[in-house]
């Protein structure tokens, strides 16, 4: 399966074609389901079969073999392969060197290629990486996505463009799977754009309302900004590297081939790119607005994958980031601080929010907020611990507020909620379990993800990280805090929306429950060795560490380490999370605190006005920025066209026809006459009706024209 | 080496076949409508067959030298002849132009526009096609300028007669623009057959011959080179065209009938663009190198305000109209780059270019024909009226704003890459700038393509339109666009199918220009 990926993604495409084909064909339009669902659960199948083929490759790798290890399989297409850089060849050898200074042997990862594209005789190749990365995300990816799959047969039933529905559905899917297997960086872009139109189509999957289709442009034209910033950042890579190839600006990176200030410029530019699609201050705003579409695609792309891109760009770029942000050696940098205060900004904007899908939409920002704060302090693996577990139980979260809108007339305001959990009981279960995993509680996946993202923070690499472990701690109580408050709406109280509630049927809670577990086992994946071994499972501890770290096939990046976990900061957690939901549990079930803050307190109102406008953000990128562009910028750029350059071009078309008219008239009406009657007569034996236009003003200025130019030409030749 | 056989013939077929089908429509009566479409169609698929023989023919091993070539005597008196052949870099452009006039053809077929007279107007575009794959092959100057000149008159005529309400303005601004540059071409190009010395390339001391010339060029003073440079700059920069030259192009495309604005946009833009990497560049790239500045300056500046311009349209077909203006900008950027990066990716831009702006035209005219309006405040809900043609919209909408996986990224992201690191000492940290803004005119291109499409197919249809049937996409339609979205698709997944055939050409024209320059 390792060397056969590009199957993991061929697939859904492949569905997407025959969806859009043949969707219609099936059940009167509703039976797409019957193409994407088997094709996302073969998928599935498949990315298993790829995390315990690179499980096994981890685990037999031996030194004997250590350079032969090494796959890289050319299925070229076209001529001229010798210009293949081969570069994981080059890695090898490094890595040789690398295991003689120390290192155990490690695995390769997995490449094959084709050529996709050339210049100057270098072929380019499109292909397919396994890792432990990919694989994870693999794994991350096609469990969503098969679950989010199976939910909508029940949540999108009866909708007139179910079909479109499904395709896209698989669309996203084979571009995420694509981006995730990206061999080099031109196929991250593509991948990466990919996605960011799935997710344009899914949210403007009702357009006939103006606010869907407003939330589907905003979400492309975020994107696009972050686009220039990824762009240039990897043009930047490809010349400073040589290569488009992710394994060798890796190696290059790590082995300071590369001058720090490319690096510094390359990983700024691309971290814009994060901004947009990983949604960090300030590029954020799209991602609430985002919750326009179908819930299920929230869950999936909005919560679990496509806004992991970012994420994930970093995590398979590392050493790039890690060098040019220095943040081995420093105890603040750009994408720590980015990381830091996105989380600390989104837990703040999720306290105010009526629409329970924007608070998880907040929430999801604070979380991916979470994650680039960990990459930012060195603590890769714990970023990717978190974006495994955060997948599993942010997507049981959507996936329940679609379940609680399903049943209670499809509302999201939790105004019009309450009082759900005696009639939802599976929805209210998997949502409270997912709630205190994304609050961190012990035992749950929440709690060990964030604990390593804690430590990462603590400890760092050389020196600590004080702010981000602050900051850190601050957004774990904030977390816990606001999640208790949507559970009260939700689910205590009086029921206030109208209609019956009900539980909905087992396509739906049936993905909650599997989900819900994951969010309850999820740390197991990654649980610290002390752990591990009390519980028995000591083989299990550090899966993620021990088989997708980046270190393991980077020799040069030896610098990079993995911090200690901290029992004391584990339990400083805890109590935060579990502090703010007590705060919130004495709030609002016990009516204590101060209730009417706002109306007694002025600043306070500020303070809650502030919060609800966004830090006014969408006022100035939309009223300001989008509008003033749209607006009066466009149409000074065009009345300068129509008015100062056309203007030119008319005066100069004028003079002209006033000079000829002179001439006419008054200089050699020969020759010039001649000219036009041959003009004109040739004009003519072109076909009838021609003659009505134009009255052979034309010829006469073309040939007067003619006439210049030869008098020029003479002109030129003489004097030079 | 010259061709012999049948492949002698073949690229003259491929120039002159049109020509014959012309002959035959002037003696048939006007009345007869429908056999003037079928012998237009045969003529222009009898040209499409010669064209595909030379696509399966072409030695792709070597893109990088002259094939079908021809070489006879035509005007001895300044020893201009008749050479004609193709390498990498004109094939695509041929192969571009061949197929888009058949399609074309067959979407007229119930299509043409008033006045009517399908005679005059087939006749016409025949005529245009006959220009434009002869412009593709010829490689003497004074045949070049031929064909050049003669696509001038038909789209004159086709903008001047089946145009819009303002076609008599906007044809007289079309020609007289387009004679301008080529007044000044013909001047270099003259230029040129006086001052370069043909003997250096073992010729007659005065040629036209474009394989001659540039190596025969180096006799040229670096000051006057940058003169003639300059002519050509004209010329073919106003067909291109340059800001700011291009006020021509909106007016032209706006009025011109849908084939002439697909045929303009698809093939006679691409004709300023070829004229400077077939022509400009080889023969004269010192003066190249101290114009690229320049160059790429107005490239980067059409990008931007391209742009702009798009976003204050308020008609479907203008803002159409004024992408070019901002999509040809990446194309000039590419090639003023003078890398093999960036030309390469010029001339994949212009025939993606060709193909997506070309089907945005067709779609734009089938709504007018529908809506009989282009007043995008009008319009809305076409994917509830006519949701075929609105997915159509929307892929090319997409495609046109350059998204990976469809062909127009090929052409915008080497070309933004290139500018990272231009060949020949251009100022990098000059053209890093102008990557930045030209990156930036991504955004606005995302802007406005999809403010038009949520303007225009979005939302439910106007008031206006709501009792009113549209139909969806008609045969004829899909039978001309389906190329057209196939070859985008295709291009845009799988892009060596044509870098593979334009890189040794161009890698070849880099070396040309390296050994004139000297370094």
């Amino acid at each position: 399966m390792l060397e056969n990926a590009y199957l993991i993604p061929l697939l859904p495409g492949l569905s997407f074609l025959a969806i859009l084909l043949f969707g219609k064909r099936i059940k009167g339009g509703q039976g797409a389901h019957y193409i994407g669902v088997p094709v996302l659960a073969v998928v599935w199948v498949l990315s298993l079969v790829a995390v315990f083929g690179w499980i096994n490759r981890v685990d037999d790798v031996t030194p004997a073999t250590e350079a032969g290890a090494t796959t890289h399989e050319t299925a070229a297409a076209g001529v001229g392969t010798a210009g293949d850089p081969a570069s994981p060849v080059v890695l090898a050898a490094e890595g040789e060197t690398g295991a003689e200074a120390g290192h155990e042997a490690v695995a390769q990862p997995v490449i094959r290629s084709a050529t996709w594209w050339s210049n100057a005789g270098e072929n380019f190749r499109i292909g397919t990486l396994v890792d432990g990365l990919s694989v994870t995300l693999l794994f991350v990816v096609s469990t969503v996505s098969l679950l989010v799959h199976i939910y909508s047969i029940e949540y999108v039933r009866g909708d007139e463009r179910y079909t479109h529905y499904y395709a896209f559905l698989s669309f996203f899917s084979a571009a995420m799977l694509f981006f995730v297997l990206s061999q080099n960086i031109i196929q991250m872009i593509v991948g990466w754009e990919l996605v960011g139109v799935s997710s344009f189509v899914l949210i403007g999957h009702w357009w006939e309302s103006l606010d869907n289709s407003n939330a589907a442009m905003k979400a492309f034209m975020t994107n696009r900004v972050g686009d220039v910033g990824l762009l240039v950042g990897m043009i930047i890579l490809y010349f400073a590297a040589g290569s488009f190839e992710v394994p060798v600006i890796n190696e290059m990176a790590a082995s300071g081939q590369i001058r720090h200030l490319l690096l510094l410029a390359a990983a700024g530019s691309l971290t814009a790119a994060v901004m947009s699609k990983s949604g960090q201050f300030p590029l954020h705003t799209w991602l609430p607005d985002a919750m326009a579409g179908p819930t299920p695609v929230s869950a999936l792309i909005h919560a679990a994958t496509m806004v992991v891109a970012g994420v994930y760009m970093v995590a398979r770029l590392y050493p790039v980031f890690y060098e040019g942000y220095s943040i081995g050696t420093s105890s603040i940098n750009g994408l720590a601080l980015l990381g830091g205060f996105t989380a600390f900004m989104a837990a703040a904007l999720a306290f105010v929010q009526w629409d329970i899908k924007k608070v998880l939409a907040y929430s999801t920002i604070s979380q991916l907020g979470y994650m680039v704060m960990a990459l930012g302090v060195g603590a890769w693996t714990a970023a990717i611990f978190h974006l495994f577990t955060h997948a599993l139980f942010k997507a049981c979260l959507f996936l329940g507020a679609g379940s609680v809108s399903h049943a209670s007339h499809h509302t999201f305001d939790m105004r019009e909620m309450g009082g759900l959990r005696k009639v939802m009981p599976h929805t209210y279960k998997t949502f409270v379990l997912a709630s205190l995993a994304l609050a961190g509680v012990f035992p749950l996946a929440g709690f060990w993800s964030k604990d390593e993202i804690l430590v990462g923070a603590m400890r760092g690499q050389q020196s600590g990280y004080p702010l981000m472990l602050f900051f850190g701690l601050l957004v774990a109580f904030m977390t816990a805090a606001y999640m208790t408050r949507v559970i009260w709406y939700t689910f205590w109280g009086e029921y206030r929306g109208h209609g019956t509630p009900h539980e909905s049927p087992a396509l739906i809670t049936g993905p909650l429950w599997i989900l819900a577990g994951g969010a309850v086992l999820g740390g197991l994946v990654n649980l610290p060795s002390a752990v591990a071994d009390k519980i028995g499972l000591g083989g299990a501890a550090h899966l993620i560490e021990t088989y997708a770290e980046p270190v393991r096939y980077l020799d040069q990046f030896s610098t990079f380490s993995v911090a200690a976990p901290s029992l004391g900061l584990a339990l400083t957690g805890l109590a935060l999370a579990l502090g703010g939901i007590l705060a919130v549990y004495l709030y609002y079930w016990r009516r204590l605190g101060p209730h009417g803050l706002t109306e007694q307190s002025v600043w306070a109102r500020r303070g809650y006005t502030f919060l609800v406008n966004k830090y006014y953000l969408d006022h100035l990128y939309t009223g300001i920025i989008a509008r003033g562009v749209r607006g009066p910028v466009a149409q000074a750029a065009y009345w300068v066209n129509q008015n100062v350059i056309d203007r030119i071009v008319n005066l100069v078309g004028e003079s002209a026809r006033e000079t000829g008219r002179w001439v006419y008239t008054n200089i050699d009406q020969g020759v010039v006459d001649g000219t036009v009657n041959g003009l004109s007569s040739g004009a003519e034996a072109t076909g009838e009706g021609l003659r009505v236009i134009q009255s052979g003003r034309v010829q006469q200025y073309g040939s007067l024209l003619f006439g210049a130019a030869a008098v020029l030409a003479i002109i030129f030749t003489i004097v030079i | 080496m010259e061709a012999t056989g049948f492949n002698a013939w073949a690229l003259s077929l491929t120039v002159f076949l049109p020509l014959a089908g012309v002959v035959v429509m002037l003696a048939i009566p006007r009345a007869q409508e429908e056999l003037h479409k079928g012998v237009a169609l045969v003529t222009s698929l009898a040209t499409l067959a010669t064209a595909v023989y030379v696509l399966v023919q072409f030695n792709y091993d070597r893109t990088s030298e002259l094939q079908f070539l021809v070489d006879s005597s035509w005007i001895d008196v300044i020893n201009s002849r008749y050479i004609i052949g193709v390498d990498g870099i004109s094939l695509p452009l041929l192969a571009l132009s061949a197929a888009v006039v058949p399609l074309c053809i067959i979407y007229s077929w119930k299509h043409i526009p008033d006045p009517g007279n399908a005679k005059a107007f087939l006749i016409l575009i025949l005529i245009l096609s006959t220009g434009m794959n002869g412009s593709f092959v010829a490689q003497d100057l004074i045949l070049f300028f031929v064909f050049f000149e003669l696509v001038l008159l038909p789209m004159y005529f086709l903008i001047g007669v089946w145009g819009g309400p303002q076609r008599k303005y906007a044809s007289l601004k079309f020609f007289l623009f387009t004679l301008l540059g080529s007044a000044l071409m013909i001047v270099s190009f003259v230029a040129l057959y006086f001052l370069a010395d043909g003997t250096l390339a073992g010729g007659q001391a005065n040629t036209f011959d474009m394989r001659a010339l540039p190596v025969a060029a180096t006799a040229i003073s670096s000051t006057t080179a940058v003169w003639i440079f300059g002519g050509m700059f004209m010329g073919f920069g106003i067909k291109v065209p340059i800001f700011p030259f291009h006020t021509w192009l909106p007016d032209a495309h706006t009025q011109a009938p849908t084939v002439g604005s697909v045929l303009l946009a698809a093939v006679l833009l691409k004709l300023g663009t070829y004229g400077f990497v077939r022509i400009a560049l080889p023969i004269l790239p010192d003066a190249a190198r101290q114009w690229a500045p320049y160059i790429a300056l107005l490239a980067v500046i059409g990008i931007i305000y391209g742009a702009l311009g798009c976003l204050a349209q308020s008609d479907m077909k203008r803002l159409i109209a004024f992408s070019s203006v901002a999509h040809m900008g990446f194309v000039m950027l590419g090639i003023s780059t003078l890398t093999s990066f960036g030309i390469n990716a010029a001339i994949f831009g212009m025939v993606a270019h060709g193909l997506i702006t070309g089907i945005l035209f067709f779609v734009a005219g089938s709504v007018k024909e529908r809506y009989h309006t282009l007043e995008i405040s009008r319009l809305g809900g076409l994917l509830k009226s006519a949701p075929r043609m609105g997915w159509i919209l929307g892929l090319a909408t997409m495609a046109s704003l350059g998204l990976p996986g469809l062909a127009g990224f090929w052409g915008e992201f080497p070309a933004i890459l290139a500018s990272y690191n231009p060949g020949f000492g251009l100022s990098q940290p000059l053209f890093r700038t102008y990557m930045v803004i030209a990156a930036l005119g991504t955004i606005l291109a995302a802007g406005y393509l999809l403010w038009l499409y949520q303007r225009t197919a979005f939302g439910e249809p106007k008031a206006e339109f709501a009792d009113v049937a549209i139909a969806d996409v008609n045969v004829y339609e899909w039978v001309a666009w389906l190329p057209f979205i196939l070859a985008f698709v295709v291009l845009g997944v799988y892009p060596q199918l044509l870098f593979h055939v334009t890189d040794g050409a161009v890698v070849k024209l880099v070396g040309t220009m390296a050994a004139g320059i000297g370094g």
